[in-house]
């Protein structure tokens, strides 16, 4: 099967998930974007016009602030022409169709399109749909990819651990309908994390996460001991809901990450989050503000990551 | 008319037929084969030479979209797709709009297929009103509309008394009830095969219980209220076991499979090939293979098209919010074909499962080339090799997960009652 990401010259064409990436395109993003920050790995806020003249589209079918904010940064740092558009408000609840709008913006000489959407697969239809030309970056999809998310947790894990191969790393929470875990999970183990965790309570993995190449926990003080680096995931409150869980104090309680749950974890281990966190529910404050935490760095190397993907996809 | 058909591979597995011989039809019926009857003058001489001639498939799961979704298919258009098949006789569910409830429906649908002289329009009654799992319909006047047989289609029916007592209700008149194994509970939202496709993918999943728990309960209640029960687009390796004990057993069961089921699993769904979301959803390989064996043994008795033309705005959707469904009838023997050649089966043997057997299930008169019997007939060229595209297809619905690959056997000549209803340009 072709991987619809890369083009016939083994090129990045979309980034539409870091699975089946080879290990020297994730490493030549990692590398790309860290030339966009200074030596101590702070951003360097320079604007540089790689990107002159090229227009960049950001599509979210579904909200999200955060994200939106720092693909936007990273375009503007590119001195791209940066147009937002929160669909989730208009066309399609117009009757318009995913691709309709797609075929709209394209007609607007769209060199990029950063798509989020609700459903697993919609990047990939779309990045089907376009002409050559135009490239797609998967900002989020259902529960399936996030990959800059991923990439920009590989940044970070490399920046703090410097190499991949020895480590051990955890990562906590709803794997199940979480499009952050199977991105990291991919780039993981493509870049030979040689022990990689899950946590979690049996309702909130997949059935078969083990053919992922993970070793399943459910049990927080065994999954995290010794490990070098623990990654939380978000718990949505509709979690509740659907019978998933019974409270969110319970899951706390059990799945939190307490400074007395990451003491058994190598004393250097770093704690990641890719926001925005609940405090209280999968995440204590003490831990997410404490001196391992790395959430912070991780928005500023977000920023460098996708600048680094946006400037390959181009070409540039 | 009086039709000649010579020179043809004769495949006739109810007569244990399989050799050259020509057939002689008059006044819509065969009245020989090999021998000439005496002052037989043929109007019309099909030369089948190199060609195989098989009774008319029976295809037990026919979408036609009407009434209702005209927009995606008719009558028109699906009925020159079935004859273009080799389908002589089709059932269709009741899952129209509004759905096959009432005799009057049921009626126009007879007449408006009557009026078209296609194939044989066998439809099948909604089990309850509006297919929304409370009422029962009235079943016997349904049946002197026409109806064959009642079922749920794909409709949840969660309420096991109603289900009892619509089992009861038909087993009075000794109708035959057709059900698609599927907990709607564990089924919610689900929209694959609760495997490793599903798991990389991130896609909601239906997993296998959800068959076998269903399937339990539609066992059970067969059991005690003697009805004749049809299991429908059967799934997954637990749920051949299941039919296979009950059969054993000597519960008045049969079962069905979808073709696409018989070629498929998750796995073709690659990178979210919505052609490939199909209800039930594709299961793994092991479960293809018990499929298929299921079949060889004879646990499962037919294979369908489960033809359900979709049209392409409603395909070019992220893979969870396309509609279901895949265009079927013009590939249902090329696909019975592969699956005969792959399992090293007879030809004879194969097209049971689309001729004999569905007759069976139907209880119709249908699926052989006697003496005496109709002349529905299906000629086709084992070795013409055609590719899947849209404008090979005369169906509406032009969605399929088989789009772009080569089949083998292609129909050149189909007959229903005697008259030449398709011919291959």
């Amino acid at each position: 099967m072709n991987n619809p990401q890369l083009n016939k010259n083994g090129e990045l064409q979309h980034l539409l998930s870091t699975e089946g990436l080879p290990a020297r395109i994730l490493y030549a993003i990692l590398d790309r974007a860290a030339t966009f920050l200074d030596a101590g790995g702070h951003d360097e806020v320079r604007k540089v016009p790689l990107l002159h003249g090229k227009s960049i589209f950001n599509i979210f079918f579904e909200n999200s602030t955060r994200t939106r904010t720092t693909f936007e940064i990273a375009a503007k740092r590119l001195s791209a022409d940066v147009v937002n558009l929160n669909i989730g408000s208009s066309s399609t609840s117009k009757g318009e169709t995913l691709l309709d709008t797609v075929d709209n913006l394209c007609a607007m000489h769209a060199d990029m399109f950063v798509v989020r959407h609700a459903q697993s697969g919609a990047a990939h239809l779309i990045a089907k749909h376009v002409a050559p030309e135009i490239h797609v970056i998967n900002a989020g999809d259902g529960r399936h990819a996030h990959p800059t998310q991923g990439l920009l947790d590989m940044f970070t894990i490399r920046h703090y651990k410097k190499e991949f191969h020895n480590l051990r790393v955890a990562i906590v929470g709803d794997i199940l309908h979480s499009r952050v875990a199977r991105s990291q999970i991919n780039a993981l183990t493509t870049l030979g994390v040689p022990e990689l965790r899950v946590i979690a309570p049996k309702t909130l993995l997949p059935s078969h996460v083990d053919k992922l190449g993970v070793r399943v926990y459910h049990n927080m003080e065994q999954g995290l001991k010794d490990v070098d680096v623990v990654m939380m995931l978000r718990l949505q409150n509709e979690r509740m809901q659907g019978a998933a869980l019974p409270s969110a104090q319970e899951y706390f309680k059990y799945y939190g990450l307490t400074p007395e749950k990451l003491a058994l974890a190598k004393s250097d281990a770093i704690v990641m989050h890719p926001g925005p966190m609940n405090r209280g529910i999968e995440i204590d404050s003490a831990v997410a503000d404490g001196a391992q935490s790395v959430i912070l760095p991780q928005v500023t190397f977000g920023i460098a990551v996708r600048m680094a993907v946006m400037a390959t996809l181009a070409g540039v | 008319m009086n039709i000649l058909i010579k020179n043809g591979r004769l495949v006739d597995p109810k007569n244990h037929i399989d050799d050259t011989r020509d057939i002689y039809i008059a006044a819509g019926k065969i009245i020989a084969t090999s021998q000439a009857p005496a002052g037989f003058a043929a109007d019309q001489v099909i030369d089948a030479s190199g060609l195989v001639v098989v009774p008319g498939l029976i295809d037990l799961a026919a979408r036609l979209r009407e009434p209702g979704y005209e927009y995606r298919a008719t009558l028109e258009s699906e009925m020159a797709a079935a004859v273009a098949g080799g389908i002589t006789s089709l059932s269709c569910p009741p899952d129209t709009d509004p759905p096959l409830d009432e005799p009057g429906l049921v009626e126009m649908l007879k007449h408006r297929a009557r009026a078209l002289c296609q194939a044989h329009v066998y439809p099948v009654g909604a089990l309850t009103y509006g297919l929304k799992g409370a009422e029962l319909t009235e079943m016997a006047e349904l049946a002197d509309a026409g109806c064959m047989a009642y079922s749920h289609a794909d409709a949840p029916l969660v309420d096991t008394r109603v289900m009892m007592r619509a089992m009861q209700y038909a087993a009075t008149f000794d109708f035959s009830v057709w059900l698609r194994p599927q907990d709607s509970f564990l089924a919610r939202n689900g929209v694959a095969h609760d495997g490793e496709v599903a798991t990389r993918l991130g896609l909601p999943a239906i997993p296998v219980c959800a068959e076998t728990i269903a399937l339990s309960t539609m066992l059970q209640l067969a059991r005690e209220t003697g009805v004749r029960l049809h299991i429908c687009r059967i799934s997954s390796a637990a749920g051949v076991d299941m039919v296979r004990e009950a059969k054993k057993e000597g519960l008045p069961l049969t079962c069905d499979v979808s073709m696409n089921h018989v070629h498929l699993s998750e796995m073709d769904i690659g990178f979210f090939d919505s052609h490939c979301h199909l209800v039930p959803p594709l299961r793994n390989q092991r479960d293809r293979d018990a499929l298929r064996a299921g079949l060889q043994e004879g646990v499962i008795d037919a294979i369908v098209s489960n033809h359900s033309p979709v049209d392409d705005d409603a395909k070019q959707m992220p893979f969870a919010e396309a509609e279901a469904g895949a265009t079927g009838l013009e590939l249902l023997l090329p696909l019975v074909l592969k699956w005969a050649h792959e399992s090293k089966y007879s030809l004879s043997d194969a097209i049971t499962r689309v001729t004999v057997n569905p007759a069976r299930i139907l209880n119709i008169d249908a699926g052989h080339l006697s003496i005496g019997a109709a002349a529905d007939i299906c000629i086709f060229d084992p070795e013409q090799h055609w590719k899947v595209e849209p404008a090979a297809l005369k169906s509406q619905g032009k969605n399929t997960p088989f789009l772009g690959m080569q089949m083998l056997g292609k129909v050149r000549y189909t007959l229903v009652q005697g008259s030449l209803v398709y011919q291959a340009a």
